[in-house]
């Protein structure tokens, strides 16, 4: 199995490490390509996380932009909310077959915490999230279904307080306990085999949106939108369609304007950090950056080693969209189509929407709705109501 | 290198470049080698460090807070050979550290300021050629490390690879100090010593004579202590924004803890 695109991925591990990521990378060979657990995986994705998820035609959003038509793959409709169940489930299974008694995972905006105590729950294995001080504050709701679920969710007080430092803690668990436990790390990052395990378990996302679109409207899209935190939804839409020579556009978190968690589009450089090379968000002498995003779930100073070869590569194009736009889409969304989107996947509808102004009428521009917005709304009516952050 | 030689076993303290202050890490260096130290591990703090615990993850913390940049810690290494510390010096930091600050040409200064080797944690076998490459051509050992996971196969893959020594990471997991020894660890040493040319050091989790004691009767060629160093002078620490360190009782303190390690060291 190849563990780089062009330069970037790698195993850059400690030793400990090594020989885990080696015996997981054999388990996924052997495994995935059985029939017995492609049938396993595609039943619980069916009959337990509700696929395949429906590609809709938000018209009266499109009617608000007078321009190209807008579908909207619909992961947010997924059992958990969020499109991380389906790597959880894939994760979970794997994990299972290798005779791991433990789940651990890290969460930022807390859906990748939530799918893998569902999963957890699911197979009656022992749950750890490590999750940001940060994050548990500003997305309290899923810390108690996390805990509901029955997942011990341990607070990561170390550096930033955010996804990197509870990476970092999922590390270091990991290190200390690979014999009994599994990482299921949420997102197509980290050492390898994980970028290309967990692409290949979004896969799922563009297989069927690139039939669906085809039946609906007996062409494919003109561009493809998804946000871009680690990387997972957006690879998993994308990968799909890399033949297909469509424009596709990487949505990534432009925060306040000052601070913000664009790597790709932004300052990023290329460095070493969990295990992987790619493009990092790092100060002149490589100290990883405090990133900042109003979703929790962007909110990482580095990105997966795929989304870096896309970017040189030229395949796709990344950009960013700040808080106060993400915002707006949120509220544009819920009001027009009655459906609240996660914040993450605001971003990816804020930057459609400017899309279909400019692109026009008779094109269509497919965007992943990568998770839906219950987990954001407390935080968004904080923000409102103290006037932190208005929408005009 | 020559650490070896004898046959007393190597003493390899730890310490973290700029923690609290630069001057203090070279007051350290210095009580260190009057204490017997025979080679001193120069950490360079990196922001988001995955091989080390808690007490680690701390002094690298304070010691960024503190503005020690890698050049800045190059020029620690400068003063620590200028006020005459000839002993080996290993710089310990992380891939991206060295990546950021030019790679080759950083690894040329660290050389020029007075290092003799590096160990980077994050960098395996696997990825190693072009950091092996880097050390190769400034002339700089590259240490490699071998855990209680690695299998035959891979301690004989490293085992061609080793240079001045091999480090064995007697705990899975991360750095700090530990109570007891564990048995896996005392097996890898001696296996390590049945398959490596070059000596066998241990680290992680030392922290008492005892530990010392008991890795030497198994084969141990040295010992690494990093985190039971730092909990001694740490205690001394104070101040919210700014740390100040009362730096005499700390280095007495440091002198007593040294000579004991160093004397378990003695066969």
């Amino acid at each position: 199995m190849k563990s780089y695109f062009g330069k970037y991925g790698g195993m850059f591990v400690p030793e400990t490490l090594v020989p885990a990521l080696q015996e997981l990378e054999a388990a996924y060979s052997k495994y995935s390509i059985g029939k017995e657990f492609q049938d396993e995986f595609a039943n619980y994705l069916t009959n337990y996380a509700g696929r395949e998820t429906p590609l809709y035609y938000a018209k009266s959003l499109s009617d608000k932009c007078s321009g190209a038509k807008i579908y909207l793959k619909r992961e947010d409709l997924l059992h958990t909310g969020a499109h991380k169940i389906n790597n959880a489930l894939g994760q979970a299974l794997l994990a299972k077959k290798m005779g791991k008694k433990r789940l651990i995972a890290e969460t930022g905006a807390g859906q990748h915490g939530v799918a893998t105590a569902t999963v957890a729950a699911l197979f009656g294995m022992e749950c750890i999230i490590y999750m940001g001080e940060t994050d548990v504050q500003r997305q309290a709701p899923n810390v108690y279904r996390m805990k509901l679920l029955g997942a011990t969710v341990n607070v990561v007080s170390s550096g930033s307080k955010t996804l990197k430092d509870a990476i970092n803690e999922a590390l270091r668990d990991y290190a200390a306990n690979f014999q009994n436990t599994h990482y299921l790390i949420g997102s197509a990052l980290g050492p390898h085999p994980y970028p290309t395990m967990v692409r290949d378990f979004q896969k799922i996302i563009g297989v069927e949106a690139r039939k669906q679109i085809l039946e609906a409207e007996r062409q494919l899209p003109d561009m493809l939108v998804a946000c871009v935190g680690g990387g997972s939804n957006s690879i998993g839409l994308f990968h799909p369609f890399l033949q297909d020579n469509i424009e596709m556009v990487g949505v990534e978190a432009g925060g306040n304007g000052k601070l913000h968690a664009a790597r790709l589009c932004g300052d990023g450089k290329p460095g070493v950090l969990h295990g992987m090379m790619s493009y990092l968000l790092q100060d002149k002498y490589g100290q990883i950056k405090d990133t900042y995003s109003i979703s929790a779930g962007l909110d990482y100073p580095a990105v997966g080693p795929e989304h870096s070869a896309l970017k040189e590569k030229r395949m796709v194009k990344y950009t960013a969209v700040q808080d106060e736009d993400a915002l707006k889409a949120f509220h544009l969304l819920s009001s027009s189509e009655g459906i609240i989107p996660a914040l993450e996947s605001a971003h990816a509808v804020a930057y459609a929407i400017e899309a279909a102004k400019h692109l026009g009428k008779g094109k269509i521009i497919l965007v992943n709705l990568s998770g839906r917005g219950d987990k954001d709304i407390e935080h968004v009516q904080r923000l409102e109501s103290n006037n932190i952050i208005k929408v005009k | 290198m020559h650490i070896f030689k004898d046959k007393n076993a190597a003493f390899l303290p730890y310490i973290c470049c700029g923690d609290p202050s630069a001057d203090f890490t070279v007051k350290l260096a210095k009580t260190l080698v009057n204490a017997g130290a025979d080679a001193i591990e120069l950490g360079i703090p990196f922001s988001d460090p995955i091989a080390d615990g808690k007490t680690i993850q701390s002094a690298s913390l304070r010691a960024l807070e503190n503005g020690i940049i890698p050049p800045k810690a190059l020029e620690v290494l400068d003063r620590i050979r200028k006020e005459g510390v000839k002993i080996p010096i290993i710089i310990m930091t992380y891939y991206n550290i060295i990546l950021a600050n030019g790679g080759t040409k950083f690894l040329k200064n660290a050389k020029i300021a007075g290092a003799n080797a590096v160990i980077v944690p994050d960098v395996p076998l696997e990825e190693s050629d072009s950091l092996e490459e880097m050390c190769r051509n400034n002339e700089l050992g590259l240490v490699r490390m071998v855990s209680i996971s690695s299998d035959e196969k891979r301690l004989k893959a490293i085992s061609k690879k080793a240079d001045c020594f091999v480090y064995v990471v007697a705990e899975l997991g991360t750095t700090g100090a530990r109570e007891n020894v564990n048995d896996n660890a005392i097996a890898l040493v001696k296996r390590a010593k049945s398959l490596f040319y070059v000596p066998v050091v241990i680290g992680f989790g030392i922290s008492k004579p005892e530990h010392v004691t008991t890795f030497i009767k198994a084969g141990a060629d040295g010992i690494i202590v990093g985190s039971a160093i730092i909990d001694i002078y740490s205690k001394y620490i104070s101040g919210e924004k700014t740390k100040t360190i009362n730096e005499k009782s700390a280095l007495e303190e440091m002198e007593k803890f040294a000579k004991a390690m160093k004397n378990a060291c003695m066969r």
